[in-house]
């Protein structure tokens, strides 16, 4: 049926179902993809689209109820190109980090300006509290959409020549997320690609077998074919690691978790969707599961994989001293036991990607944070050379860990290698949240040791951590955990055990911070409780605790760059006024409400835990004068894009638009690593500026310049001033270099200074470490158990800030997912799996944010930088269990605190009274 | 191929209903969420384009609010204060997006536990209009819903309408939705209060439903009864005990526990009406 869409102005006629959803037909038929699906139910708002200026989800909207109306989507925006002043606003005040929610957030703040010229903050929030954004914290839009009405002229300002590095520079992918011209990983397959739709197992542990399937396709017009692990050429096995290759792509007789993969139909969009998974001939025998980590452990349990007895996969030690001993010893001992739930990243864009087979090699464009383990794992799946694989990322919608695992170039690539079809595939919501990894729930206890004058002695910790159904980045957090399991204070004697247990429960994975947030929770309650037993501040008595430079960690690592007590001191002052404010406002009511004010400290190691973990990259000028910098360091929203070039044209001495941007794409950029770990600005950083220093000092030496020449370039001519003298070098005379045909070269490497771990955990984990403490004030209703987060104090020892404006946005959206993590976050496998059941922190849910960035320069780090990414995340939790202590007395020891939860906990602290 | 209807005047939409099965389709917020990765199956009458169910009118003895009202319109529409409870709960259902197509009809159709439109309608003793091209009828929305998504809409009937009585005397009304976040979020319980009152402020009729602390919302008869005479005053809200509450039956579920619930609906009614007896007494 034909149904005429006015969209942006102009006519389009479709022939679509009158029932099908407009963003589909938007995106599909239309061809405008700037309109974002992050749920098709109306939960994330990223859909948000105008009709007839009003703001709706076009994804739970038939195309019927747009026909002759006026609709303007984020192409509709920006005219003749030109950013509109809203669009400039959020771009000059970095409100885009991956921009996959820019879209629906400028079209509800474009309903909001047409008829509220002038809006506070609580009617922006108002009015955009339909958008969920995962990456921001939602500081930086609201200041945008204010700023867009309050300011007369917004000026995006680049930073001089030589003053890239430390300047808020814009984001250099910042205008196509604005215009809704980003290809993210739905975004850009071709029309002819045949669509993918896998089919899950419905039961957590089950064997099953397959029936005729030929005979299925036969009857079904529209499916071209079904892929089963039979289909797989090479290894059916996958996993992050080179040598664990655990989880089948496909399952082959068994499945260990709900929504793992048996097979996945390919063909025309409409028919693989509307085929019901019971019509499919499979044969199912469910067998009784493991929930969680008790019955994981209990004897008789059944083992999940043969080779792992007791399902225990691995544990991960770190001793020092003689904790034993001190706690003989010990004048003050505080133990508590703590549990967590898993959580889910709920990034806005669900994984989505195409492929393609070229000749015998393999294309692959999807959203991911890891372009080359992708190539490595995808081309031992399909039994081909890493050489023959090419990952081409698209622009990534968020990935906080949960796009470092495959996901769905699993299928593309069995798919696009058999058929020799292009085929592209988006998970659902459902899938994206079934179907992938998720931070791992614990279960720990703990003990802490001081003196009467609050000096630590001793700390015992032995967490398990439920890992799921396989692998994943399982040992990652068995290893992380006991290296920061005492938090970011000198203890002389610790033992500290963490242990990944299996179960049949979703893929427990990398989740920013990898086990640290949870340990953060433990080591924090307790430092408060110690506190409290000394009668000192808690402030205090982690000043007094704070490592310091040239203290050894718990691993004996002695450490050059060490914040905390710089991060502490910034905080002091507001932490003092605040407490009392606090104490003031329960004094002086006889309400439900209680405030308090709550401090949590952190630390994080920057990349791999003792693994090299290089980065490499390359810094090219061609004949044409252009400077490329080629860069395998995938920006999934952190701000790697803009950074990287900061540093590279601080390095080469060049403004920043001079350099241009190869990103991602593993035919042309070197392994950077992947977007993990917070390495990217540490690690990638280090190699850019090795890269960039290498490339000018090449330029100056056949110049026979100065080391403070200035560098200039005029179409195919180098320029080189040095003092009085200029030099001219041709650059279409120069021979050109392999591989990138450009006529200089810079390559720079770095791989963090580590060193392996002996038995005893003892070694150098780590290059360098952030470091951060967080106050949080918090008001609490006593009658509902509902928290509510007022303000938080963030302190972060970054090193130095490359982009301050970028790093704000990395605590802003941190501190976000620390209040989720805190007070609403529980992914219950089988009950929240959407995003209106799993509840994720809205524009109204985020209180003002002040940032102290602390500078204690790495010696080790570009330009003295360290990572923030994980470390923005850590600190939030624990400062605002801190407070709803200090508010209420109760002691949270499950994360997340939910109102009934924190209602029973102060029923139980009045009986006990 | 299922079929898509858009009639745009009532006759032909029951018209349409008589025949076949059809699922009537307004705003969509409920209807789409549930096809996740699939398409629609059932046969479709849009009623959006009947101009007639659309809009809130003052007719003398009631109110009437048609069935397609948005959420949207009932925030923008400048009604008397019987109207606050109504227009509280339509800024909390959902966020803008959805309150600009959601409709009222839909929300009391769909018969969610947790409708945010249904405690402030049961507050203002709302009657449901179901039509079929033969017949009309009208039953107050306690006898409409009958349990968890279930009405007693027959099939050929559609809701054209919600039919607000006016109140004898001077009335102020409230509501108050807990969740566990700000936006977009689905109540852990609701309440909403609709007092009438005399010139010397005592209470001639007091109507009070608690939402999500039952497989309906519940009005609390004995809380109303014990109401009525009562002067208000910003004390009001103590007159509420625990076994007002003895007709909840909450459930357990991922948001909340049960007797968490019945302890918040207390919590909350007994604020609700504080609230409201402030007000009267400032």
């Amino acid at each position: 049926m034909c149904i005429t869409l006015n969209v942006n102005g102009e006519n389009y006629t479709v022939n679509n179902s009158p029932a099908e959803r407009l963003a589909f037909v938007i995106r599909e038929s239309i061809g405008l993809t700037g309109t974002k699906i992050g749920c098709d139910g109306g939960d994330c708002g990223a859909c948000t689209i105008l009709l007839d200026g009003k703001q709706i989800c076009s994804c739970i909207m038939p195309i019927a109820q747009a026909e002759r109306r006026k609709i303007t989507t984020i192409e509709g925006l920006a005219q003749n190109g030109v950013l509109n002043k809203l669009q400039k606003s959020f771009l000059a005040c970095g409100a885009a980090q991956c921009g996959i929610c820019t879209p629906g957030m400028l079209m509800a703040a474009s309903d909001l300006l047409e008829n509220y010229p002038n809006p506070t903050h609580d009617e922006i929030r108002d009015a955009l509290g339909g958008v969920l954004c995962r990456c921001t914290g939602y500081q930086k839009i609201i200041q945008a959409v204010s700023d867009a009405c309050k300011r007369e002229n917004i000026d995006i300002k680049e930073p001089i020549r030589g003053n890239a590095v430390g300047a808020n520079a814009i984001k250099t992918d910042g205008v196509p997320k604005l215009t809704g011209h980003e290809i993210f990983g739905d975004d850009g397959a071709p029309a002819s690609a045949l669509w993918i739709k896998a089919i899950r197992s419905p039961f957590w542990r089950a064997t099953f077998e397959i029936g005729d399937l030929k005979r299925f396709i036969s009857e079904h017009e529209g499916i071209t074919d079904i892929i089963t692990a039979k289909d797989i050429p090479g290894n059916n096995g996958y996993g992050i690691y080179p040598d664990v290759k655990d989880q089948p792509a496909l399952a082959q007789s068994q499945v260990r978790y709900r929504g793992e993969p048996i097979m996945a139909l390919v063909g025309s969009y409409h028919t693989i969707n509307s085929v019901r998974d019971s019509d499919l001939p499979v044969m199912w025998n469910e067998q009784a599961s493991i929930k969680n980590i008790d019955e994981a452990l209990a004897d008789g349990a059944h083992i999940i994989h043969e080779d792992k007895r007791g399902n225990i996969l691995a544990t991960g030690y770190v001793e020092k001293g003689d904790s034993d001993a001190a706690f003989l010893s010990s004048e003050i001992t505080v133990e508590k036991d703590f549990t967590t739930s898993f959580v889910e990243h709920a990034y806005i864009e669900p994984e989505a990607g195409w492929a393609r087979r070229v000749g015998n090699r393999l294309e692959i464009h999807a959203t991911t944070q890891s372009p080359y383990m992708d190539r490595d794992e995808i081309a031992q799946l399909i039994g081909i050379d890493p050489e023959n694989v090419r990952i081409i990322p698209t622009a990534c919608g968020g990935g906080f860990g949960g796009k470092l695992d495959l996901s769905v170039q699993l299928f593309l690539s069995i798919a696009a290698w058999k058929l020799q079809k292009p085929v592209r595939m988006a998970y659902n919501r459902w899938e994206s949240m079934v179907a992938t990894t998720k931070r791992h729930p614990s279960k720990i206890s703990a003990r802490y040791g001081c003196n009467k004058k609050g000096i630590l002695t001793g700390f015992d910790f032995n967490g398990d951590f439920n890992t799921g159904a396989y692998v994943s980045w399982g040992l990652t957090v068995k290893d992380r955990v006991p290296i920061h399991a005492t938090g970011p204070y000198y203890v002389p004697s610790v033992k500290a055990k963490a242990k990944a247990v299996f179960t049949n429960q979703p893929v427990a994975g990398a989740f920013r911070g990898f086990g640290v947030p949870q340990s953060a929770i433990v080591h924090e309650a307790l430092i408060d409780e110690m506190a409290e037993r000394t009668g000192i501040d808690p402030l205090e008595f982690r000043m007094q605790n704070a490592l310091r430079s040239g203290q050894k960690t718990s691993t004996g690592q002695e450490l050059q760059s060490v914040g905390l007590k710089k991060c502490l001191e910034s905080l002091r002052p507001n932490w003092r006024s605040a407490r009392k404010l606090a104490h003031h406002f329960n004094t002086n009511q006889n309400g439900d409400l209680r405030r308090g004010v709550g401090i949590g400290c952190m630390w994080y190691g920057c990349g791999n835990t003792s693994l090299s973990n290089p980065s490499h990259m390359r810094i090219g000028i061609s004949a044409e004068g252009r400077i490329t910098l080629y860069s395998g360091a995938q920006d999934i929203g952190q701000g790697t894009n803009t950074t990287l070039v900061q540093a590279a044209a601080d390095a080469v001495g060049v403004p920043m638009r001079q350099i241009q941007l190869v990103w991602g794409d593993t035919d042309r950029t070197p392994d950077a690593g992947k977007s993990s770990a917070s390495r990217q600005a540490y690690v990638s950083g280090n190699a850019v500026k090795i890269a960039g220093e290498k490339l000018r000092s090449q330029v100056l030496r056949l110049a026979n310049a100065g080391t403070d020449a200035v560098i200039e370039i005029d179409g195919g001519v180098l320029i080189v001033r040095d003092n009085e003298e200029t030099h001219h070098i041709d650059l279409t005379s120069l021979p050109k270099m392999k591989p990138t045909g450009d006529v200089f070269v810079g390559e720079g490497y770095f791989d963090p200074p580590v060193t392996q771990l002996d038995n005893n955990g003892q070694g150098n984990p780590y290059g360098t470490y952030g470091f951060a403490a967080q106050t949080a004030m918090v008001e609490v209703d006593c009658a509902l158990g509902t928290v509510r987060v007022l303000e938080i104090n963030a302190a972060h020892d970054v090193g130095k800030a490359l982009n301050p404006m970028q790093v704000e946005g990395q605590i802003e959206g941190g501190t976000a997912q620390g209040i989720g993590l805190a007070i609403m976050e529980e992914y219950i496998p089988g009950n929240t799996e959407n995003l209106h059941d799993y509840l994720i922190p809205t524009i109204g849910d985020i209180p003002p944010i002040k940032i102290h960035i602390v500078e204690v320069s790495e010696p080790s780090g570009p330009w003295g930088a360290k990572g923030i990414g994980e470390p923005a995340l850590c600190a939030t939790a624990p400062a605002i269990f801190g407070g709803i202590y200090h508010a209420t007395g109760v002691r949270v020891l499950h994360a997340p605190c939910t109102p009934d939860r924190l209602r029973a906990a102060i029923d139980d602290l009045k009986i006990k009274i | 191929m299922p079929q898509y209807v858009v009639p745009e005047n009532l006759e032909i939409a029951l018209e349409v209903l008589s025949g076949k099965n059809f699922t009537p389709l307004a705003g969509g917020t409920d209807f789409y969420p549930k096809l996740v990765g699939s398409f629609v199956k059932d046969n479709v009458l849009d009623i959006t384009r009947i101009i007639s169910l659309r809009g809130i009118s003052d007719n003398g003895e009631f109110w009437r609010i048609g069935a397609t009202t948005t959420w949207s319109d009932i925030i923008e529409t400048r009604l008397p204060s019987l109207f606050n409870g109504l227009k509280l709960a339509a800024r909390e259902l959902g966020g803008r997006q959805i309150q600009n197509v959601a409709t009222i009809g839909g929300n009391i159709c769909n018969a969610s536990p947790a409708a945010d439109g249904v405690p402030p309608l049961l507050a203002l003793n709302a009657h449901v209009e179901l039509q079929t091209s033969t017949e009309k009828r009208i039953v107050n929305l306690e006898c409409f819903l009958t349990g968890n998504k279930k009405t007693i809409r027959k099939l050929d009937e559609l809701v054209t309408g919600i039919l607000i009585p006016k109140p004898k005397f001077h009335s102020v009304s409230n509501f108050q939705k807990l969740g566990s976040r700000r936006y977009l979020v689905i109540s852990i319980a609701m309440v909403s209060t609709v007092l009438e009152f005399n010139e010397t402020n005592h209470i001639s009729a007091a109507r009070i439903a608690v939402g999500s602390c039952s497989p309906i919302a519940t009005r609390i008869n004995k809380l109303e009864w014990d109401l009525k005479g009562k002067k208000i005053s910003p004390l009001i809200g103590c007159i509420v005990q625990r076994h007002h509450l003895d007709v909840l039956n909450p459930i357990n579920d991922i948001r909340a526990t049960s007797s968490y619930r019945k302890e918040v609906a207390l919590t909350l009614l007994r604020r609700n009406l504080a609230e409201l007896g402030k007000k009267v007494c400032a």
